[in-house]
């Protein structure tokens, strides 16, 4: 995984609540058997019309925001179904930061496994991010976003910073717990499946 | 100070413990299935890393199966491959794999707990949302993404931060217990604490008004627990749970002593702290059907479609999202939600697709015919369910009144195989999300117990199955 860097662009705002994963990216995309290239079915049904022609009201399509990297939706974000498709899409569609008042939990930790940082604030900040045209600086290792008129900063879990940051790799870090996880093996008392 | 069930079985599963940071926990019995699973292997593969324990991992085949003609190939091509591609990566890795062809095949969270695979005081994980079901067993399980679904199968073992215990008490005894269902229970809470009310938090129901549930009632109840948000659901094991699991293919053979630890050990001391509590009566609720977009827009059958102004009591956001749900669902305010007509009916899904819902439903069914504008079809939740349905001679109550009688599959609760609604379908269905699209892109999903889907299949529009008699 890549390590965060700084992220400076204009913020895409997202008007809606509830954005569940099933929006994000249709069920019909996850018969592919690979990682890469979501990005093209991110929010596919509300991007694309019947003829798979672009909707020329959604958000997205608005080539003023062509070049964001940062969302900013409304209420739990990321709700439903698992599907880490979900995050592949936002990441390969060009996002590498989620705002909102809340997120769901498996969502929220699918982030942090392919380099998203998603950040929680309160409803009047998100509303005040949603209106706010100009570019904005985000800076996870101080964490802080900075507008044109003030610096709002953001708290997160140190273990996660530290992951996005360096862009570590999960199961290696896991694995320095060899001698623990034998241990604990030695002791269960939970019979194997078969 | 005493513990919650659920602290009980995360401090049995910590392997690494760190201040002010997520814990390596340890994970029992790991499900998978194709959808999720795939980026997983190749993950392995480009690392060179291995399954740390086969012997505590199975898999199965159930979101992207076909439910019909299954002695055929498989049409679409994007699907045979996935379905290939979880056959090799099963052989390469040395899992055992429930393929199309085994009699054990079905939705992984109906065949867990009939093949006793799952049990108390475990902790389970899937590449699915709804591996909470399994909460039913008193086990600690909860769905993970594909990355988590990789580092389980490399280290079986997961990073995880400790969710908050929530209580919620069912209390009370319903009037009419075929007609106002489990179901109908955790629908209810959902539309009473919202689909975000449990987020960060591991449900225990307790009450009882749970006691008195069966286990595939109990599964329908944890199921759910996903769509108020929370990472997992469970209900504290007891003789019932015990019984269910005795004598299947997987219990272990020493089962009758695991038993006697888990009926001392595994239940919430009469000290223990919830971070949250909610009570539910439940004598006088009614059947629920889902009006709008998510699982918390729910009325009650007798009521009608609400304004926007009602649901929302005032937030703006959420005033909103009932605007845009109202508009898509093609509803208006006030509209009776008996008048409302079906085009279609799906008995199916992990949530209500077990011989129980299948039995009750068939009692609405039987000797009746489903109204001539409605396509109607049941997907058992497993084989063995299937069998054991046609057994009881169910297939026969079912297609006698114009229903498909289907092979196990996830089938239309999430449309990835070709059983899917078309736009502007409006549909009843026994499944768990009316996300937009979800059926099927343009489609409409009103959430219903399986004997409320059965009479709306018979009646061509919601009837409030109370009216009906079923014994």
């Amino acid at each position: 995984m890549q390590s965060f860097k700084k992220i400076k662009t204009i913020i895409t705002p997202l008007d809606k609540v509830n954005v569940d994963t099933d929006q994000i990216v249709p069920k019909q995309f996850l018969k592919l058997v690979q990682k890469s290239g979501f990005g093209k079915f991110l929010f596919f049904n509300w991007r694309y019309d019947d003829h798979e022609q672009l909707k020329p009201d959604f958000i997205l399509n608005d080539p003023k925001y062509k070049n964001s990297k940062i969302l900013v939706a409304g209420d739990n974000f990321g709700c439903g179904s698992s599907r880490e498709h979900a995050v592949w899409a936002l990441q390969d569609y060009g996002f590498s930061v989620i705002i909102s008042t809340s997120f769901a939990d498996i969502f929220y930790s699918n982030c942090f496994k392919n380099g998203i940082l998603p950040i929680i604030l309160d409803n009047n900040t998100v509303e005040k991010l949603q209106r706010e045209t100009n570019e904005v600086e985000v800076d996870l290792q101080n964490q802080t976003i900075k507008t044109t008129s003030e610096t709002i900063p953001f708290d997160i879990d140190l273990h996660k910073k530290k992951i996005l940051l360096e862009g570590l790799d999960d199961i290696a870090q896991t694995f320095l717990y060899e001698k623990e996880i034998s241990d604990f093996e030695k002791q269960s008392t939970v019979p194997s499946v078969l | 100070m005493g513990k919650t069930l659920f602290e009980k079985i995360w401090d049995t599963h910590i392997v690494v413990e760190k201040e002010n940071s997520p814990s390596l926990i340890y994970i029992d019995r790991h499900l998978v299935h194709e959808v999720t699973s795939p980026q997983a292997f190749d993950g392995l593969r480009m690392n060179k890393r291995t399954v740390r324990r086969p012997d505590l991992t199975i898999a199965t085949m159930d979101h992207n199966v076909p439910t019909n003609n299954r002695s055929l190939p498989i049409l679409d091509q994007t699907s045979a491959v996935q379905i290939q591609t979880l056959e090799k990566n099963c052989k390469d890795f040395g899992i055992k794999l429930f393929d199309i062809n085994s009699p054990n095949q079905g939705i992984v969270h109906v065949i867990g707990p009939q093949l006793g695979i799952t049990l108390p005081g475990t902790t389970i994980v899937c590449g699915d949302s709804h591996t909470s079901t399994h909460g039913a067993f008193g086990a600690l399980a909860f769905g993970i993404g594909t990355s988590e679904v990789e580092h389980v199968l490399a280290s079986q073992t997961l990073w995880l931060e400790k969710p908050k215990p929530f209580e919620i008490r069912v209390e009370g005894k319903r009037k009419n217990p075929h007609a106002v269902t489990a179901k109908d229970i955790i629908l209810s809470i959902i539309k009473n604490i919202g689909t975000s009310g449990g987020n960060g938090t591991v449900i225990e129901y307790t009450g009882d008004g749970i006691c008195d549930l069966s286990m595939e009632q109990r599964m329908t109840i944890c199921n759910m627990s996903i769509e108020a948000g929370a990472r997992a659901g469970l209900i504290a094991p007891d003789e019932k749970t015990f019984e269910y699991l005795r004598g299947r293919k997987y219990t272990p053979k020493n089962y009758e002593s695991l038993v006697d630890y888990w009926r001392e050990n595994l239940k919430t001391d009469t000290d223990a702290k919830f971070e949250k509590r909610y009570t539910l009566q439940i004598d006088n609720i009614a059947p629920q059907v889902s009006w709008g977009t998510n699982p918390g827009m729910t009325c009650d059958v007798t009521e009608s479609v609400p304004s926007p102004e009602e649901f929302s009591h005032g937030d703006q956001n959420q005033k909103k999202g009932a605007e845009k749900a109202l508009e898509y669902m093609a509803l208006k305010p006030g509209t009776q939600m008996t008048e409302i007509k079906i085009d279609r009916v799906f008995i199916g899904s992990c949530t209500n697709a077990r011989l129980d819902d299948l039995i009750e439903a068939s009692k609405v069914v039987k000797g009746k015919k489903i109204s001539s504008h409605v396509k109607a079809m049941v997907v058992p939740g497993s084989q063995m369910v299937k069998r054991q349905a046609e057994e009881l001679g169910l297939d026969k109550i079912f297609t006698d009144a114009n229903f498909e009688w289907r092979d196990a599959g996830c089938s239309m609760c999430l449309g990835m195989n070709p059983d899917i609604l078309s736009p502007g379908e409006r549909c009843a269905s026994t499944s768990n999300r009316n996300f937009e699209g979800r059926q099927g892109a343009g489609g409409r999903t009103h959430l219903v117990s399986p004997v409320m889907a059965a009479a709306a299949a018979i009646a061509g529009h919601f009837v409030d199955v109370r009216d009906m008699d079923l014994n």
